[in-house]
Order: structure tokens, then sequence, then C-alpha cells
């Protein structure tokens, strides 16, 4: 502790603390425009000038150490008229047009101005840059307001890690600008909108805001953002039922301030004309005409009576014409979906009542005709954890099935799988700000850039503060300029690395025998499973250098810093004494204190035939090197959907109840059957995902309920998902926008999106949160809780159930599910709605007075001991061959969302990526003959799609990427169902063979092919 | 003086040729240093000479090498060759004609920080002489006295020459160092200072060129005999530049402590159109103005404060009789405002502010007021800057109106300039060969 004064008052405080900090943490203020806290100091406004006493100039206070003793005054006449100095210059030239101003009252400048009481400059004002930019949906840069603090530039660098503006000119003339002056889009600009968030002025703004009323005229709400697993906070400013802006707040737990472009700028789906805003029934379900010849019903071409709604964009259009139009793909044996952009079945408006009525009635019928296995469920992971855990409910206690799944299964089941086995809990073992302050970063088999942002954003601050970074991926992704070592192993054989890796750590003696004498099990055979796997036969098996993989090996293990003190580089000089070294710390590894190291990882291990090992072998390294169970270490699998991990712990999986109480478990079972008034619930497990549309293809399932999930997207070898879709005697699908899959329903149901309910999110680090309605529900949507329970509650009464099983459905409030949910559930035990403002709560809380639990397997293992596995080496199930000689390999991109029903119906992120491509390498492309920007068809096994070419290096020779938001392209026409992991029953997304060309190359080659035949 | 030891160039013909600067000894030190001296004991020899830093700022230099904590690794010596200051042109002189003798006492003081590798960070306009110092590092590596184990040790050393892009600021050390890593020519926060964290957040060594170029005759010759040249505490000798209204301009080798007089009267000859010195700028635009009074003051570090000024890089403007002391205001602080790097407010906005005055007060459309406004913009920004060049540029607004209020208020009403600065002083101010070559 460092002890000084500051205006009088002595304070305590950690070394190295700035006298800035230390008197903003002590309620004194000291006048500042270049400061943010989680930027490195900058210095260069000069208004937060003190005096310190000895000293004879003013010190800026941002830059200056709280030393021993120091004697600070942060008032006085010299600095008064010090910092008015200040304000005037910064005024002669920045015009004070507070009245217009869309920052007037919010504005720091004005602030200060105010408190310092100058109402004009003293200097012959000039306006140094009067340049108006707008080009771009999501801000405009006015520069005549810019003050020069280079927040906007620093938080871009520091923070984002796009490095996409920087400070141009010099002097008087310096202005934040692209390079060379482009337009934003041009430049590295991932438009996250950090810049807007921390600009002082109104130098740049959301152009959402622009004159739509000041300040204080706003309605503000916090709230949790519905993209992705991160869970940021969100403020949203609004006026009436528009939202003005969004932004983040200091104050949220997990992000800050900070968002990305999908949290910041996102939200106007919400509003989109598109929005289904009353329930729809088939028509041929109200007037049921005879069925044709294999047994569906016949769509009518009656002119309708009432008002018509056809399913596909009747009142605006997404996304450019329907593909159809583009062309429809052809070739032996390819079939595409037929549901995108065809109007399928004309759907009539309904009462609720009357919707309602239908879908207890069929899904009664089809209990009492079939059983209770005929009916299936898909939960959301975009729904609250009320609304999963009622969903859950619905199946398990009124229908009495353990059908019901989400797609989780198709994102980190195998993590689920995996970690459970190994460590006992299948999530996230530490929070997303201990990243941080990691001394070594391992992420492999994720583009934390493009599908966790503000997670990477904690990895960019981590190698800002001299962490190393370790990227293990096939494709070079954007964090890979931030990164200490790259490694690119030829997709599928990332497995041969980790294991080497093992094998360095223990040849090496970098293992932490402690660690894994006392806190493990199942070492030997895992030692002994490592032997042969040497780097060079990884170097071998990968593509990537041995020495690379020893490197890696060793920042891992031993949690190194890239800017740790170290003797490596001391040069060899002729003085004995000099060169002899030994004796320093590093080359005698037992002696020094281990870092911290952490191992991020999402999809790309997840979606393998072999998911499950992968995961293993993370976790096995994790143990090996003692680098789990205390901050900044730990593994850790980053979630996709705002509530994937909700829906997962509400039970919406077919083999567990509530707090992954196994379903075969006959003590929990029974004990959650008792708090839900049943004697017994269904004790076998239920089906997955992809068995489910096998299922129903096999005459199993008739009916299925989906609440919020786009099967008709999301899911492997679209073709067969289509097929079963069709063949569902029943299907409702509960929605906000009719999707692809909502065409293929019998019954819509409109629901209300996330920002138009309340409820919690369980967010990827376990932490619940609480999710606030900003806007009101369009039309005659209800919130999904709402739905499932009416829908509880007509279903009770048309099995004949007792009357007070209906009565039970009739919830008041989220909050009354959640306490209900605090009895099944006890590693949510303590989680209620009054306990989760501020900064929400980390599962497992199993009491009302537990604090939560942000790291896992502090002292012991969930289960336990932790467990080796001893993995074998597994290839993906499908190699390239003669016929399909390339690999693809789908992912996200940064501007959209799954299967972009929401992404593509945002004005800005459609306008900044509108059509899906093919990221495909230099040499392919040239070998079939494909262009930047011109057509390719790519074709696998099961289908083909036409897409546009992206010619970059950022896929690997061999290997095309395809991002799967796109209902035109739809990626997972191509990926294959056939081979999932035999444990997480998880389809291998990330590897298929397929082949790609050129449309006029395809014509060709099937005339040449017709030509032989003939 | 009998021998000239920075400018030996001048005593012995073709110096600069490898052949020429071994045969007098060259390069001997080093390899000497290298194969029977521990680092520590160069550094000691330095410190022990008291030799203070020729940038500018007059550190000790074996000081700041005692800086590097021990035990981090790599560091890198990095050598200010940015020579900016107006009126500065000693670098350019000794690395043109004597380069060996600056890349000799690089390599040794390299050595003696325990570094592999020299960046020299050479200003842009310097092409030609860039030239002339790449080909002399070519010459040295062809010699053996540059690369891998050399002299059959375990040492190497590498030199890099890094051509700046025409900024001043990257003079100052920090800028210069985010100009080297590839970042904007700015400043950065101190402390930490570069010995610390300085050229890839490493433990860094900056040097000026001239700095470097004592280093091989006090290894060579000792602390003892170096302490024999200047002062106590300004040991050494010193190249002056001459420039302004001078007959003969130019830089002049003198041992520390020389009277000014002896350099204008003696050396230079006195003013080039005659008239008495009215004014001096020791240390080009960044040191306060003197008036002529001060004519006897020794030219050593602390002599120089004391008569108000400092010694600073030590090049010496002459102002006579007939020439403007306004328009020399103003074209100083043209000339920082032209270089003001933007980063803070003060003197981003004051420089601009302090130009537009004094360009009103130079074309007679200035008012009384004006004058005091220079000296209040001046109070605006000193004290308040980021870095020095922000208080740098208030010298010129301060001391010319501190000692030549009347010529400021004879301008504003009404009289004509008397003699424009630039006429007074014709394109001798600033060496141009480069820039034409450019
Ligand atoms: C604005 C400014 C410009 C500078 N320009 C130079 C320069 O051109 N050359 C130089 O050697 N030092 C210059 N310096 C001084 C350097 O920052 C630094 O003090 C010097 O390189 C240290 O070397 P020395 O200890 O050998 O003098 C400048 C300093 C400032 C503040
Ligand atoms: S004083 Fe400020 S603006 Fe001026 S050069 Fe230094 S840092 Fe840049």
């Amino acid at each position: 502790m460092t002890t000084l004064t500051i205006d009088g008052q002595v304070f305590d405080v950690a070394p190295g603390t700035t006298v800035l900090e230390a008197a903003l943490a002590n309620r004194i203020d000291i006048p500042r425009l270049c400061y943010h806290p989680d930027l490195v100091p900058s210095g260069g406004c000069r208004l937060c000038l003190v005096e310190v006493e000895g000293r004879p100039n003013p010190q800026a206070s941002c830059g200056l150490k709280c030393d021993e003793g120091l004697v600070v005054h942060t008032q006085s006449d010299r600095l008064t008229a010090l910092r008015r100095d200040i304000i005037d210059l910064f005024v002669s030239d920045h015009p004070l047009r507070c009245a217009v101003c869309d920052k007037n009252g919010a504005c720091d400048l004005q602030r200060y101005a105010y408190q310092y009481g100058i109402s004009e400059t003293a200097y012959d004002f000039e306006l140094s840059r009067p340049l108006f930019q707008e080009d771009n949906p999501f801000f405009v840069r006015d520069h005549q307001y810019c003050i020069l603090c280079n927040k906007c530039v620093r938080v871009c660098d520091e923070i984002v890690g796009a490095n996409a503006i920087e400070v141009a000119g010099r002097g008087f003339t310096s202005h934040v600008a692209t390079p060379f002056d482009g337009p934003m889009v041009d430049s590295a600009c991932v438009f996250c909108g950090s810049c807007v968030q921390v600009c002082p002025t109104a130098a740049l703004l959301p152009t959402s805001r622009l004159r739509k009323g000041r300040e204080w005229e706003l309605t503000r709400q916090r709230t949790i953002c519905g993209y992705c697993g991160v869970g940021c906070g969100v403020e949203f400013a609004t006026q009436g039922q528009q939202i003005i802006y969004a932004q983040g707040y200091r104050a949220a737990p997990v992000n800050g301030e900070f968002l990305c472009v999908k949290g910041r700028f996102g939200w106007d789906f919400a509003q989109h004309p598109d929005r289904l805003t009353q329930p729809l029934v088939r028509r041929d379900l109200l007037e049921p005409r005879p069925p044709t010849a294999d047994g569906r019903p016949l769509a009518t071409a009656t002119t309708p009576t009432e008002e018509t709604v056809t399913s596909d964009g009747q009142r605006s259009s997404v996304g450019g014409p329907p593909s159809a139009v583009r062309g429809r793909p052809s070739g032996p044996g390819v079939r595409r979906p037929s549901v995108v952009g065809r109007p399928s079945a004309d759907f009539v408006p309904v009462s609720w009542e009357q919707a309602l009525d239908i879908i207890a009635t069929k899904l009664a019928d089809t209990v009492k005709t079939h059983g209770s296995d005929a009916v299936a469920g898909l939960s959301s992971a975009r729904c609250t954890n009320e609304e999963n855990y009622l969903f859950q409910k619905l199946f398990r206690a009124t229908i009495g099935t353990n059908n019901v799944d989400h797609c989780a299964r198709l994102c980190h089941s195998s993590s689920v799988t995996g970690l459970g086995m190994a460590f006992g809990s299948g999530a996230m073992t530490n929070p997303i700000r201990d990243i941080r302050n990691a001394d070594c970063i391992l992420i492999t088999g994720s583009n934390t850039a493009e599908s966790h942002p503000v997670i990477s954003y904690e990895v960019v601050r981590a190698t800002k503060l001299g962490a190393n970074l370790v990227i293990i991926d096939p494709r070079r992704v954007p964090l890979v300029d931030h990164a200490t070592l790259f490694l690119q192993p030829k997709p599928g054989t990332d497995i041969y690395i980790f294991l080497a890796m093992a094998h360095v750590i223990l040849r090496e003696g970098w293992a932490d025998t402690a660690f894994i004498a006392g806190r493990t099990e199942g070492f030997e055979a895992f030692e002994y499973s490592v032997r042969e796997v040497t780097p060079q036969v990884a170097a071998l098996m990968s593509g990537v250098p041995a020495e690379l993989i020893e490197q890696a090996a060793r920042m891992y293990a031993l949690g190194q810093r890239a800017d740790a003190p170290s003797a490596d580089g001391r040069p060899q000089t002729a003085d004995g004494s000099q060169t002899d070294n030994t004796d320093y710390a590093l080359r005698n590894t037992q002696s020094i204190a281990r870092g911290h190291s952490t191992i991020l990882y999402a999809m790309g291990i997840t979606q393998r035939s072999n998911g499950t090992e992968l995961v293993l072998t993370l976790a096995n390294l994790a143990m090996l090197s003692g680098q789990i169970g205390k901050p900044s270490t730990g593994v850790n699998p980053l979630r996709g959907q705002s509530n994937v991990q909700g829906a997962c712990d509400m039970g919406a999986l077919p083999n567990v109840l509530p707090g992954y109480q196994p379903v075969t478990d006959a003590a929990k079972r029974q004990a959650v059957a008792q708090a839900w008034d049943l004697a017994d619930l269904p004790a076998q497990p239920g089906i997955t995902v992809v068995e489910m549309m096998h299922a129903v293809l096999a005459g199993k399932v008739k009916a299925m309920y989906v609440m919020g999930e786009n099967p008709m997207l999301s899911d492997p070898n679209l073709t067969h998902v289509e097929e079963a879709l069709r063949a569902l005697d029943f299907l409702v699908v509960q929605d906000i926008f009719m999707s692809e899959t909502a065409q293929l329903a019998h019954v819509v149901l409109p629901a209300a999106s996330y920002l138009e309910k309340d409820g919690t999110f369980t967010n990827t680090e376990r932490r619940v949160q609480m999710v606030a309605p900003v806007l009101p529900a369009p039309g005659q949507s209800l919130p999904d809780w709402q739905i499932v329970g009416q829908v509880g509650e007509k279903l009770e009464a048309k099995l004949g159930h007792a009357a007070e099983k209906a009565a039970a459905w009739r919830y008041t409030s989220t909050t009354a599910i959640m306490d209900e949910i605090a009895r099944v559930t006890p590693s949510y035990g303590g989680i209620h709605h009054h306990r989760l403002s501020g900064e929400g709560l980390t599962w497992p809380c199993p009491t009302d007075d537990h604090p939560g639990t942000p790291i896992l397997h502090t002292a012991k293992f969930t289960r336990g001991l932790g467990k080796f596995h001893a993995v074998p080496v597994n290839l993906p199930a499908e190699q390239p061959d003669a016929d399909f000689p390339l690999i693809l390999t789908t992912g996200r991109i940064l501007y959209h969302y799954h299967t972009g029903t929401m992404t593509r119906r945002s004005e800005g992120l459609n306008w900044r990526e509108s059509r899906g491509y093919a990221e495909v390498h230099p040499y392919d492309a040239e070998q079939a003959g494909l262009r930047d920007g011109g057509p390719a068809l790519v074709t696998s096994r099961r289908g083909q799609v036409r897409t546009q070419v992206r010619v970059t290096d950022r896929v690997p020779q061999g290997t095309i990427f395809l991002s799967f938001h796109w209902k035109e392209a739809p990626a997972n026409v191509l990926t294959q169902d056939f081979k999932l992991d035999p444990l997480a029953k998880i389809p291998e997304y990330k590897v298929c063979a397929v082949r790609i060309e050129s449309p006029k190359a395809a014509a060709q080659g099937k005339q040449a092919a017709g030509a032989v035949e003939a | 003086m009998a021998e000239h030891i920075l400018l030996h160039h001048r005593d012995i013909p073709g110096l600069d040729q490898m052949d020429v600067y071994e045969k007098d000894g060259g390069w001997a030190t080093y390899k000497r240093a290298v194969t029977e001296m521990t680092p520590q004991a160069v550094v000691d020899v330095v410190k022990a000479a008291g030799l203070r830093g020729r940038g500018g700022a007059g550190f000790p230099t074996g000081v700041k090498w005692g800086f590097l904590p021990k035990d981090v690794f790599p560091r890198y010596m990095v050598v200010n060759a940015d020579e900016s200051e107006p009126g500065t042109f000693k670098d350019r002189e000794i690395m043109e004609g004597n380069p060996h003798l600056f890349l000799e006492g690089t390599a040794i003081s390299t050595y003696a920080i325990q570094s592999n590798v020299a960046y020299i960070y050479i200003r842009g306009e310097y092409l030609s002489t860039a030239r002339i110092l790449q080909q002399a590092i070519d010459e040295a590596y062809a010699k053996g006295y540059l690369g891998k184990n050399l002299f059959g040790t375990q040492y190497s050393l590498d030199m890099y020459i890094h051509l700046g892009a025409g900024a001043y600021i990257c003079g100052e050390e920090t800028a210069l160092l985010n100009s080297l890593e590839g970042l904007r020519g700015q400043p950065r926060l101190k402390p930490p200072f570069p010995a610390a964290v300085g050229l890839y957040s490493k433990p860094t060594i900056i040097n000026n060129v001239e700095t470097l170029a004592n280093v091989r005759p006090i290894v060579e010759r000792g602390a003892e005999w170096y302490k024999t040249l200047g002062t106590e505490k300004s040991p050494g000798v010193k190249i002056f530049c001459l420039s302004g209204n001078i007959k003969r301009p130019g830089n002049y080798e003198l041992p520390l402590g020389t009277p000014i007089r002896y350099l204008i009267e003696e050396l230079g000859g006195g003013t080039y159109d005659g008239t008495a010195v009215k004014a001096i700028l020791p240390a080009g635009a960044s040191a306060p103005m003197i008036p002529a009074s001060a004519m006897d003051t020794r030219m050593d570090y602390e002599a120089m404060v004391t008569a108000g000024s400092t010694l600073g890089s030590a090049s010496f403007i002459i102002l006579g009789e007939h020439d403007s002391v306004p328009a020399a205001a103003l074209k100083m602080v043209r000339f920082f405002k032209h270089e003001s790097c933007g980063k803070c407010t003060p003197c981003r906005e004051g420089t601009y502010w302090a130009q537009k005055v004094l360009e009103r007060i130079n074309d007679g459309t200035g008012v009384v007021p004006d004058v005091e406004l220079v000296e209040t913009i001046a109070n605006q920004i000193a004290g308040k800057c980021f870095c020095p060049l922000g208080e740098f540029a208030t010298s010129p607004m301060i001391y010319t109106i501190k000692h030549f209020r009347s010529e400021f208020e004879a301008q504003v009403q009404g009289s004509r300039p008397r003699r424009n600065w630039r006429e007074a002083v014709p394109q001798r101010l600033e060496p141009t060969l480069a820039m034409r070559e450019l």
C-alpha cells in the first residue's frame, strides 16, 4: 500500500495506482477529457493537471503514479486558471452549438465549459476540420466537434484490436482518419461502435440518434443482449416506442462499455415489418380438404375470404430476390430444399384462442393415438431460462416424454459430455473477465473476433498487457494478428497437436506433478497414450512445424508472458561471467511460479465427429499443467447463443432434467416429479435433434413443437430435414419471424423478442442476468413463457388431467417461474430475480445466501478427482477424394448471427454484408478457374449451393469456408449427418468433402458426362 | 585548437574511408573492448569520463546506461540522428566526414549495454548522409567489425539505418521509438523511461550521434584524459554549430566552457553585415534567446543556465543589429506550429494562435494588446505540455519579448519592420543539400 494525500485527505492505495485513479476512487473529481479507465493513459488533453508539493510544474494526474508521501492538490486558483486556459483552447476550434447538438447534456466538453464558465473563446474562432462523414449506416463522424482526445483511436487499438483509425496530419490540422481518408468500410473497421461509446463530444454519434431528442428526454433501460452467449449488458435509450440508440454501460459485469456491431447496432430487426404479430394457421387446417394420396392435406387454391398472409416476405423482402431466381443449381443427384424462396401454403390469421385450441387438440390426439414419444420438441437457446424451463416441463410433465432438445446439441454438446467426463461439469470454468489477466491464452477452433467479439476484446487487452497468445486453427482468423504463435494444422489434424503438446510437456518436465498427484486420476493410461505422439509425428500429420508445437507447449504449460523479463536474448559476450546465465530462473522451471494459462475453444473443436475426444484432450492439457481451478486458467467453451447455457441448465436436453440431473437417476427424477406434483417422470432418455429428423421419417415422431429455432437452416443435411418436417402430421412453430421452418408449420405463433420481455439469460460463463423489456411486444405477440403456459393449460385439459394441473400452468410472472426453478434445480437453488440486479449470479449457487461460483473446480473437481482420458486419434468422418477434393468448413461471420432471421433484417448489418460467400484459397480458386467476386457452385454428396467467391488466404489451400447464415446459399445443404459424435451426437459441421467449380464449368462438365453416356 | 577529436577528418583527409580510418587506429578500440573488456568496464570508463548527452538534455551518458534493468533482455541501442533543431548540423558533419568514428563509438556503446543490435534513426532529409553511413556500415561488415561472432568471440552485432519521415518531434526519444516501431510519431508517457521500457517494450538506450562519437576517444585514451578537456561538470569537447548573421558559419569543435565571444568573434568573424551582435539563440529555436550582453558566458551546461538559457544542442544562431526580433520570433513559432505533433491541447492549439498573432504583429496589422496576447498564449502553453516541444515553443514568444519588447511595440504602432529575418539570414539557416537530392 502506498499512502498519499489528496486535497488534505490521506488515502492508502495499491502500488501502481495513478493519482487520477486514486482521486476518482475517492470521489474527488478532476476534470479530464482523454482519460478512460480501460485505456492506457494518453496524457494529451492536459486538463487533469494537479499540483504536487515540491514540484514546480503542474503534473498530469492520469499518468502520475502515486508515490509514497505524495501531497497533491486538485483545486487551486492556479489550476483553475490553467484549466480555463485549456478549455478556452479547446473551444477555440470547437463550435459551441450546444442548443442544436445531439450530445447536449451528455458532452464532457460542455460540462467543463459550464463548470469553468467558458461561454466563448478568447481567440478568433476558427474551425480546424469542417469535415462531416456519413459513409456507413451505423455512425456519423463530424470532425468539427472532435477535440482529438484520441480515445476512439486508442479503443480501436487497445480494446478492439482492429486498428482501423489513427490520427492523420500534425498539429492544428490533425484529424482522426481511416487509411488515406477512405470510407470506413474500406478500413479494418468492425463497426463495433466502441469509438462512438467513448467519444466525449458529438464528433461520433450513432446515426439512429441524430435529431431524435435531447439526452434528458430519452428513457433508459438496461438489459442483456440477445445475440451471442457472451451476455453483454446493453443500455437502450428509447423515446415513446422507438429505440433511439443502444450503448454499453460500465457496470455491465461482462463487457463494461464495449459491445460488438450486433449488440450495439443490430436491434432494429425488432421493429421490422416482417415481425409476426398474430397467430397463423394453415388454411387447410381450418377448412379441411380431402387428403391427397400421400396423406397430406392439400394446399388450397381458393380465393381467400379473409386477410391472407403468405409466408415469404410479403410486406418487405430481405436479402434481395429469392435465390430460386438467382439460379437454381442443378446436377445429378443434387436436390436442394424447395422451401427457400418458394411461396408455401397460405396462412390465415386466427385468434390466440383458436390457435391454442388447435394445438392442444392436435397434440392431445397424437399422444392418445401414438403415445407420448410421438411428440418431440425443440426448445430455444434464444429464449429465457424461465421459458426453457416451462418448455421442457411441458414435454416431461404434461406430454410425458423426454423428447426435448435444442440447438446446443449442434454446438456444444461435446463440451457438455467431454468436460462432464473430465471435470464433472460441462461449462466454462472461469469468468470472461479473467481472460485479461491471463499470462498465456490458447485459442483453438474459435473465430473469437467474429463469433464472440467482446471476448476477443479481453484477449486483445491481455496481449496488449503482455500475454502470449497461441492460436491453433486451420483458418487464419482475425485474432492471429495479435498472436505470438499461430499453428495452422490441416483441418481435422489438430488432435495430433494437442497430443504432441502433452508429449512435450511430459518430456520436458513441465507437468504439474503435485496437481496431477493430488487432484486427478487416470494419469498413467493417459501418459502412456501420448508416448508415441512426438512433435515430429504431429508435424508430419498436421503440417505444423514441430518447433512451433514445442513452443506452444512451453508457453501454455508454464503460463509464460510475452513481456516476461527474460534472459533469453542476453548477448553472448567474450566475458565469461556475462555469458553464464544458468542461474537465471527460467532455466530451472521448477523454481519459478507458473503463470496462468487459459484455453478458449468453440465450435471448431466441438462440431466434429470426435468432438468429445477433442474436448477431453484439452481437459487433459489443463490438468497436466495444473492450469485449472485458479483465476485466469481453465478450459473455456465459448457458447454461441444468448441463452444456450441456460437452455441446457434448464434441462432442454433429452437426457437430463434441470440442473443436469439425469433422467435415469430415479431419486433425482422423483424429487423433480414431486415438485411438479407427479408420481414420476419418463425415465427413458429422449431423442436428440438429428435423431428427431430420422425418427420422423421412420414414422415414430408424428408431431413437433418448435420454439424459436430454425432447423431448416441450422441443421446438417437440410434436404433431409425438410423431408422430415414435411412428413410431420403436425408442426407448431413459435417464432418472431416467418422462418424457413415456420413456413412448413401448421400453426405459427407470434412470440416476443428478447427486447420485449423479462426473464433471465445465463451466459457462457454461467452468469445468470436479468433481461428487461425495452419495447412493447408488437401486435398480439406474447412472451414465450406466456404462450407455453397457455399451451400447457389447454393441453392438460385436453389430455383429461385434473383441473389443478391446468391451473398450475397459470404463471403470473417470470419471477414466480424462477422461484420454481430454484426449487427443482440444485445449482440454481439460490437464484431469484431479486438477487440478480447488478452483476447477476454465477451458478452453482445452491442457497439463498450463496454468492455464486465464478471459478469452478478450485478446491476439488465437481466429480471429485479430475479424470485424464487416453484419447485415440480419430480423423474426420468424410475425407476428400477425387470427386470431392476439398474440405468444407462452416462457421459464422461477424455481421450475422445464426440463420440470419434477426441480423438480415437489421438494415446496417445487412448493408455491411448482404450475401454469403465462400472463402477460397488463391491456389484452389485458380485451379477451379474462379475469380474473386464471381459465382461458384459448391457441391457435396448431399447437395449443392451457389454462392460468391472470395479469394483469400485466410483459409489454407485445400479448404473452403462457408458461413451458414444464408437461406439463399444454405451451407448446411452440404454438411453431413451420417456420422455423429458417438457420445454427444453432434454433427460434424466443421469438416466435409466438397468440390467447387464455376457454374459454367459445371454445365460443361454435365454436357461432357452426358456425351459419354450417350 | 591543435587537433580535432570529433571532426578529426578535418585533420586527416580521406578519414571517411575504411583504410585511412584503420590506419589512424580506427576500429582497434572496439576490437579491444569486445575481446578484452567486460561491458561493465566500458560503462565504467564512460561514466568516469563524465560524458554528457549531446542531443540537448546533457544527461550523463554513463549514468543513463546504468539505468538498464538487470537481467532483462534483449536490449536495444537506438541512435538519435534525427538532427532537426533549426541551426543544428553537427551530427551531419560527423556522419558524413567521420562516419567510422561514429560507428565505432556506437559499436562500443552497444557492446557496453549488452545489446546485439543498434538502430540508427536518421532524418529522412539526410538521404545522402544515410547513403554514406550505409556504405561505411557495409564496409564494417565486410571487415568483420559487424556481424556474427566478432573477433572469434560469442559477441554479435548488427546495425540498421532507419530513415525518418520529416518530423521534428521524432527527435524526441519516445516519439522516435514510436516512429521506429512503425507507429505514429508521438511522444509516449514517461515514466516508464526507455531504459526500462523502450523499443518493442524492451530496455533501450537512446543516444545522440555526437555523444556516441565521443566514446571511442574516451575508451581509447581513458577517462582522465577526457576530463582534462572542458570544465569540471561539463568535461570534454563539443561541436558548436554557428549560423545566422555571421561571417563564417559552420561547425566548431571546442572544449566545453569556451566563452561565446570567442566563438562569435574569433572563429565566426562577427556578423555577416558587420553590425553589432544583437541577440543570440544558443540552441536553435528551442532555448531562450539571450541578448548580446551575455557574450561572455561560458558555453557549458551550467553557465548557460545561469545566463538564462540552455546549451541544448549548441546551435548558435546570431542576430545582428538590424535583424528583426519579431520576425525571428514568428519564424520560430511557425516552425513549432508546423512541428507540433497534435497530441496535447496547449501545444496543438496554442502554437496555431501564437503564429496568427505574431503574423499580425509582423505584417503591421497588429494592435498594441497583441504583444501581451503573445505572452498570454505562451503562458497558456507553458508548463502544461506533454513533451518539451510545447515548452520550447514558448521560448521564442516569451524571451524575444522579454528582451526586445520595444521592437514588438514599435511594430504594432505602425512603424515599418526594419529588416526581414529571412533577408538577414540568406539560406544559411538550414542545410538544404540533402533536401535538393530528395
Ligand atoms: C522536441 C525534441 C526534439 C529533439 N530532437 C533531437 C534531435 O534531433 N537529435 C537528438 O539527438 N536529440 C533530440 N532530442 C533529445 C532527445 O530526446 C534525447 O534527449 C537525446 O536523443 C538523448 O541522447 P543523448 O543523451 O546522447 O543526448 C530532442 C528532444 C525533444 C524534446
Ligand atoms: S507538446 Fe504536445 S502536441 Fe506538442 S509535440 Fe509535445 S506532445 Fe505533441
